[in-house]
């Protein structure tokens, strides 16, 4: 295990020192930008590869947490008061979506998630009085926390970056705690684990509450680091770009999310600079991925690189597609 | 008075036309065990299909309701592809099945941007049934009148169909029971892509009669989507009187709710669904629990 701790030191040294090798600000707002997406994508992978839960309100979540951040910030509440709140309604409105969705699970657990995510978008676009609808509501100022201002791009990538070591610690404390291990039981064999005794429904909503939480932090991280939030960040576009991060990267790994995090966001800002059609290629990119590599990125690599070295017996990487056929 | 006859016409209308649309989403949903995520799109693209048709796409200006039928039968087409073409290759996984629709959907929302542009595009009313009907003091737009009639038939010629013809007989079959309906003979698969089409025709059926009152926009599909939801959710599904419930539910509540409370008016529509899911998850017709 001593070589894990030193690719986790290394990897940390190297987000460290991303800003001094790549001096150009849009190119460091880019890294800000990968980080705050692999928080929301950290969260959403809780549910989707490890409690088998496939969501496709997200965005929501994410939008709600924002939308409170800037609404108090506007109405000149300060930081830490906009902070808080946002992630106390961001879990509130997730419990709320966790008792609703939670009657099902599989498919109409989709199509639940999926109509809850559309609610919060249709108050963010028309509720206009509240949330000001397309025009969105504009942030003027970053916090400066311990006297640190935020305001520049490397003094904001260096704090998305605490808040990600800390999601990614928190996340890797979560899967090999014995909560993760049953939650990753009540995915694979939701009856058994029944019988054996775990409440499968409240192992499935405090993996939700989980979700939640980073899903709001980065919804957080969104406003201040657009320092705007109008109701694009919340739509059905949004949820499918967290799905599809969690998907390309692998679902049910640690590090998948963080990888496919990087890509879309590489990927969207490339395809953006040559063409307007995001949305055509993320479809594609959708279709492509789940006809073709449906176990992500990364499974799919270490099944290789397993298949290469053949040192270790073939595991079957655990795969999104359909775990329990329902009768 | 006149305000709230009008709006309950207004009501069953909108209802009408989501009767169309989710209709075939429903019988999808029981039959294939999916929700096919491009069922808004379908309604769009039969919307910006038939304005084609109508402006001359052909070489002939066509007849609004001509429109409206060849735009139908061409999202039949598409509709027929796509299961053929993707939704075979992975049969059995619903989950890859439901991320493809998903991922088409927003490929056919870029396609109609790059076609017809990202102004909407309003609809003539047929010359026929632009007129209005007077009742008491109220005055109804006679094309409204036509819509409602036209659902209903629709709704008739459904049920006839799945109740009285052996097609029918085997697309309930399918949906009650596919590997039972497979072990006798039925060829369900087959009634995939049949009941795939059908239910894209009539989503871009509904896309073309909707135009007249809806016009035709980019994201019109993000719009109607979300309604079709709440209607399979409400009715329950793979119920045809579940959806039609559902549909004239729904179509009150949208029409009063913006009406009454136009900024909150999308928030109410979705709260019968969490009523039901909370009270009835298998919905209010539907036989299996969500």
């Amino acid at each position: 295990m001593t070589g894990r701790r030193i690719g986790v030191a290394v990897a940390i040294l190297a987000l460290i020192a991303v800003p001094f090798v790549i001096g150009e600000v849009y190119y460091v707002n880019i890294a800000s930008q990968i980080l705050l997406y692999a928080i929301f994508a950290l969260g959403l992978n809780v549910l989707v590869g490890y409690a088998g839960l496939v969501s496709l309100g997200h965005a929501g979540l994410f939008g709600v947490a924002a939308y409170v951040t800037a609404y108090l910030l506007a109405a000149g509440y300060g930081h830490l008061v906009a902070i808080l709140a946002a992630i106390a309604a961001g879990l509130v409105v997730t419990a709320g979506f966790a008792a609703l969705a939670l009657r099902a699970t599989g498919i109409s657990f989709i199509m639940i998630s999926l109509a809850l995510g559309e609610i919060i978008w249709g108050l963010a676009y028309r509720w206009i009085s509240l949330t000001n609808g397309d025009n969105g509501i504009s942030v003027a100022t970053r916090p400066a926390p311990f006297g640190l201002p935020l305001t520049s791009a490397r003094g904001f990538y260096d704090a998305t970056l605490v808040v990600f070591l800390v999601a990614v610690a928190a996340c890797a404390i979560f899967v090999r705690s014995p909560f993760g291990a049953a939650l990753c039981g009540t995915r694979d064999q939701p009856r058994r684990m029944n019988t054996l005794g775990y409440h499968v429904w409240m192992i499935r909503f405090w993996a939700f509450m989980f979700s939640g939480l980073l899903t709001s932090v980065a919804g957080i991280l969104f406003v201040y680091y657009n320092e705007f939030i109008s109701p694009q960040a919340l739509a059905l576009t949004a949820s499918a770009e967290g799905l599809l991060m969690v998907i390309s990267g692998g679902a049910g790994t640690l590090l998948g999310p963080v990888i496919g995090a990087a890509l879309v966001v590489i990927v969207k800002n490339v395809v953006s600079a040559y063409v307007t059609r995001w949305n055509f290629v993320l479809g594609a990119i959708f279709v492509l991925i789940v006809v073709f590599m449906p176990e992500g990125l990364v499974p799919g690599s270490v099944r290789f690189w397993r298949w290469v070295t053949a040192s270790r017996r073939p595991r079957v990487a655990a795969t999104v597609v359909e775990r329990e056929s329902r009768p | 008075m006149t305000f709230w006859l009008l709006l309950t016409v207004n009501s069953v209308t909108f209802g009408g036309l989501l009767f169309l649309l989710s209709a075939g989403f429903s019988l999808i949903f029981g039959l294939m065990r999916i929700p096919n995520l491009t069922h808004g799109s379908m309604f769009m693209v039969g919307a910006y299909l038939g304005t084609s048709l109508l402006s001359g796409a052909l070489g002939i200006t066509l007849n609004f309701w001509l429109a409206a039928v060849i735009g139908a039968v061409e999202v039949a087409l598409l509709g027929a592809l796509m299961e053929r073409l993707l939704l075979r290759r992975l049969a059995g996984q619903q989950l890859a099945q439901v991320l493809v629709t998903l991922g088409v959907s927003f490929m056919a929302a870029d396609l109609c941007l790059m076609g017809w542009g990202g102004d909407p595009i309003s609809v003539a009313t047929p010359p026929a049934l632009a007129g209005f009907l007077r009742f008491g003091g109220a005055v109804f737009p006679l094309y409204r009148l036509a819509v409602i009639l036209i659902a209903a038939v629709v709704a008739l010629a459904l049920w006839l169909m799945l109740e009285r013809t052996r097609l029918g007989a085997m697309i309930r079959a399918g949906v009650d029971d596919p590997q039972m309906a497979r072990v006798v003979g039925i060829r369900v698969s087959q009634l995939f892509t049949i009941v795939f089409a059908l239910g894209a025709g009539l989503a871009g059926f509904a896309g073309m009669i909707g135009g007249p009152i809806l016009s035709v926009y980019p994201g019109l599909d993000q719009d109607m989507l979300p309604l079709a939801l709440v209607v399979v959710i409400l009715g329950g599904t793979g119920s045809l009187l579940g959806s039609f419930v559902g549909s004239i539910i729904v179509g009150f509540i949208y029409n009063f709710g913006q009406a009454l409370l136009p900024e909150l008016a999308y928030f109410i529509l979705f709260l019968p669904m969490v009523l039901v899911l909370a009270l009835r998850p298998q919905g209010l017709f539907g036989g299996q629990v969500l």
